[in-house]
């Protein structure tokens, strides 16, 4: 049963972190171009030498 | 591509704004932007252009985000964005797109939701798995502890909109759903606080989870396709460079111009408001307010309208009627009135609630006042009749509209079309007469040449001359000869006389492509080659698949006909190629009428048009669709937009649509089949909260499922 007090506040901290790590992308518009970063992996930087 | 964009591959540029305090951010909309080399052209070539700092292209939303120096102006930017082939506008105010808000909101509850469902889940299941004693009490405890602020947060939503709804004395599908929520709620503390057995908070919760994502994928599915419909819309006619008495220009916007105003109207660019030429003749497109594609030709003294694009030479023009008065205001008006029929639509999910809910709540009280009677003591009698409300809230049928709608907006969205939201794909299945208007629907709105009589070196010498200028016969011919992959000539000295052409030295000879000097045929150009000259005529040729679209709308038992507004033999000629019959020459106001007239008859019209004089009739229709290049005013007036050359998605839209339908009539059909089954085990109050746990996941499942089937349904055969 002691594992009980341990274990519970973690899964729940775990569950918040998830939570709170999804509020800041939201927030910080890692949503906004979904479309756009599939892209980009196609986009040919060496050309102009950067 | 600087460094700093790399590392904050998705986060808008505005906010680093501490180190570039004194730069300025502008947001651009582009179209045009197609594939990453068009991102990488345009946040390479842009980000050397003098005084811009950084570059960022949103693909998704078809916008550039471009931090500057002050002193670069949105106009420079623009120009620089022309010069790298894209045509961007500066995004307007659009009416449209005000609900991103609404959507974040209902996205941070579902993920509130999801977090609580897990959490109590996991101490439910110990519960169901045996737990007893003082470990349920902790437990139950704990699942309170985590539920009580999670429904306070996710369920807001759904407690405001029953609010609402009970304030004015009406009753929609939240009112039995936070009803539910909360009678499950407080009979859980109650379990809770007197050491029961029964508590329903992962249902709540679970219940919460399962509806807000129904109501997210509805306002995702609006977003997208608002989103993509807002990067279509152009700045047409919203403002006008009004010349001071000193001879200074300023650019003011459409709502403050005033009668008396002198403005200067560039080649290209469109009125914002009624007014009569002072200086300067030419040509000018009306197309957008009278549907007819030949250009009209203005002199000083004539009248022009808000909304005609100037074709030629730089126009002097007094205004005399500005804001409400112009004739587009009048159309606006008349589009206003229309659309009112439409907001008394009432969509398929209210339809089944205002029947649903009632039933549920008199069988919760049947339940409660039958154990009463039957001696089962209040406390148990309430159990029971909470434990009804439960498991008929209504999961399966909150999501079974909107999970089929996204399934198929998506499909759509695929195939060209942007549905605007789910009423419009409902409307759209009801559909039994289709209106088509001529200009830019069936045909493609823009002139095609006719180069039959050019050979390579003539054509490649064309295209040279034409790129080089924005007037609309130059680039339909540099479009046409782009296609039969000509290369261009080397020209020298290339420079276009407004109102006259376009002039170049080829070989030390003079090559000139130039407005004829017969003006009978007014849609043609004359190529000069030295002394040879070649007339080229320009026709609105039709869509390429106009015919089997008209044959595929026949099939689905809508009979297509021609609504326009152009001259009646212009319109015979498409009329008889497609077989269809037709009126020309109608007004916005008599095609309001032709509508009515159908909707009297008891028929659903659809219709397709794009120009602002068929924006009332969009309204005014049962559905209505319009093509991408449509008015600004169409577009936001139809249910849905098609882009591209190709006619189909139209009939697409209603196949779907009327699929759709199938699949959404089977998941409510699927619900009230679940509610017979396990109502009986709820009323003799067998439901405990597992049964109702899994009763619960697997009917979401099953609608989840049977939705998905949508997904193929917009495939074009053969494609």
């Amino acid at each position: 049963m002691t594992g009980l007090t341990f274990l519970i506040p973690i899964a729940l901290g775990m569950g918040a972190m998830g939570l709170a790590v999804f509020f800041w992308a939201m927030k910080h518009g890692q949503f906004e171009d979904l479309d756009g970063a599939a892209q980009r992996i196609l986009i040919d930087d060496e050309e102009d030498g950067a | 591509m600087d460094g700093r964009a790399e590392t904050e591959m998705n986060a808008p540029i505005g906010i680093v704004a501490d180190r570039t305090s004194d730069f300025v951010d502008t947001r651009l909309t582009a179209p045009g932007i197609r594939c990453a080399g068009c991102i990488g052209k345009i946040e390479r070539e842009l980000s050397g252009v003098e005084g811009v700092d950084s570059v960022r292209v949103n693909f998704s939303a078809k916008r550039v985000a471009i931090v500057h120096d002050p002193e670069v102006d949105e106009d420079q930017l623009i120009a620089a964005l022309r010069e790298i082939g894209f045509d961007a506008a500066p995004i307007a105010d659009n009416p449209l797109g005000n609900d991103d808000a609404e959507s974040r909101k209902l996205l941070r509850a579902l993920a509130v939701a999801g977090f609580g469902m897990m959490n109590i889940m996991l101490l439910s299941v110990s519960i169901w798995s045996g737990a007893s004693g003082a470990t349920r009490e902790l437990f139950h405890w704990l699942s309170a502890l985590i539920a009580l602020p999670v429904i306070a947060y996710a369920g807001m939503p759904f407690f405001t909109s029953a609010l609402m709804a009970l304030r004015y004395r009406r009753t929609n599908m939240d009112v039995p759903i936070s009803i539910g929520v909360l009678l499950a709620t407080g009979l859980s503390l109650y379990e809770t606080a007197t050491g029961g057995g029964h508590a329903y908070f992962e249902s709540a919760v679970m219940l919460l989870f399962v509806l807000l994502s129904g109501r997210a994928l509805d306002a995702s599915m609006r977003n997208r396709t608002r989103a993509g419909i807002g990067a279509l819309l152009g700045s047409m006619g919203k403002s006008a460079s009004v010349l001071a008495p000193n001879g200074s220009t300023s650019r003011v916007p459409a709502n403050e111009l005033e009668p008396g105003m002198l403005v200067l109207v560039a080649a290209g660019e469109a009125l914002a408001a009624d007014g009569e030429i002072e200086e300067g003749s030419g040509a000018i497109d009306n197309s957008m307010l009278t549907g007819e594609s030949t250009p009209e030709n203005v002199t000083k003294g004539s009248t022009v309208h808000a909304g005609a694009i100037n074709l030629s030479t730089p126009l002097r023009i007094r205004l005399t009627k500005t804001v409400s008065d112009t004739a587009i205001a009048e159309i606006a008006r008349l589009m206003d009135e229309a659309g009112q029929s439409r907001s008394r639509y009432v969509r398929i999910a209210d339809r089944a609630s205002r029947l649903y809910a009632p039933a549920v709540h008199t069988l919760s009280l049947l339940a409660f006042v039958g154990w009463m009677i039957a001696g089962a003591g209040w406390h148990q009698s309430l159990i029971i009749a909470i434990a009804v409300l439960i498991i008929t809230c209504p999961c399966a049928m909150g999501l079974a509209v909107p999970a089929a709608q996204v399934v198929a907006s998506g499909a759509l969205l695929k195939q060209g079309l942007l549905v605007k939201d789910g009423s419009a794909l409902e409307r759209l299945a009801e559909c039994d007469t289709a209106l088509f208007d001529k200009t830019g629907t069936l045909t493609l709105g823009e002139p095609r040449p006719d180069l039959s009589n050019l050979d390579a070196g003539e054509r490649s010498i064309a295209l040279a001359l034409a790129q080089s200028s924005r007037h609309p016969l130059s680039r339909g011919l540099t479009e046409a000869l782009h296609d039969c992959a000509v290369p261009p000539a080397a020209l020298e000295d290339v420079r276009e006389i407004e109102g006259h052409g376009v002039t170049g030295i080829w070989k030390g000879g003079e090559v000139a492509l130039e407005r004829p000097s017969h003006t009978a045929a007014a849609m043609s150009v004359n190529l000069r080659v030295g002394d040879i000259s070649h007339l080229v005529r320009f026709e609105d040729t039709l869509r390429d698949d106009a015919c089997e679209t008209i044959a595929a709308m026949r099939a689905l038992g809508l009979e297509p006909r021609i609504l326009s507004g152009d001259r009646s033999d212009a319109v015979r000629t498409v009329a008889d190629e497609l077989g269809l019959e037709s009126d020309a020459g109608a007004t916005p106001q008599k095609k309001l009428q032709a509508l009515e007239l159908l909707k009297q008859q008891g028929r659903n019209p659809l219709m397709v048009g794009d120009g602002l004089n068929d924006a009332p009739a969009l309204a005014a229709a049962h559905a209505s669709i319009a093509p991408g290049s449509a008015s600004d005013v169409s577009q936001q007036a139809a249910d849905a937009v098609f882009i591209g050359r190709k006619l189909m998605p139209v009939a697409l839209a209603i196949k779907v649509s009327r699929k759709t339908m199938r699949i959404v009539r089977q998941n409510l059909g699927f619900s009230v089949l679940y509610n017979v089954c396990a109502v009986p085990l709820a009323l003799f109050g067998f439901v405990t909260p597992l049964i109702a746990a899994i009763a619960m996941s697997i009917s979401s499942l099953v609608v989840v499922a049977n939705s998905l089937r949508l997904a193929r349904s917009a495939r074009v055969p053969g494609a």
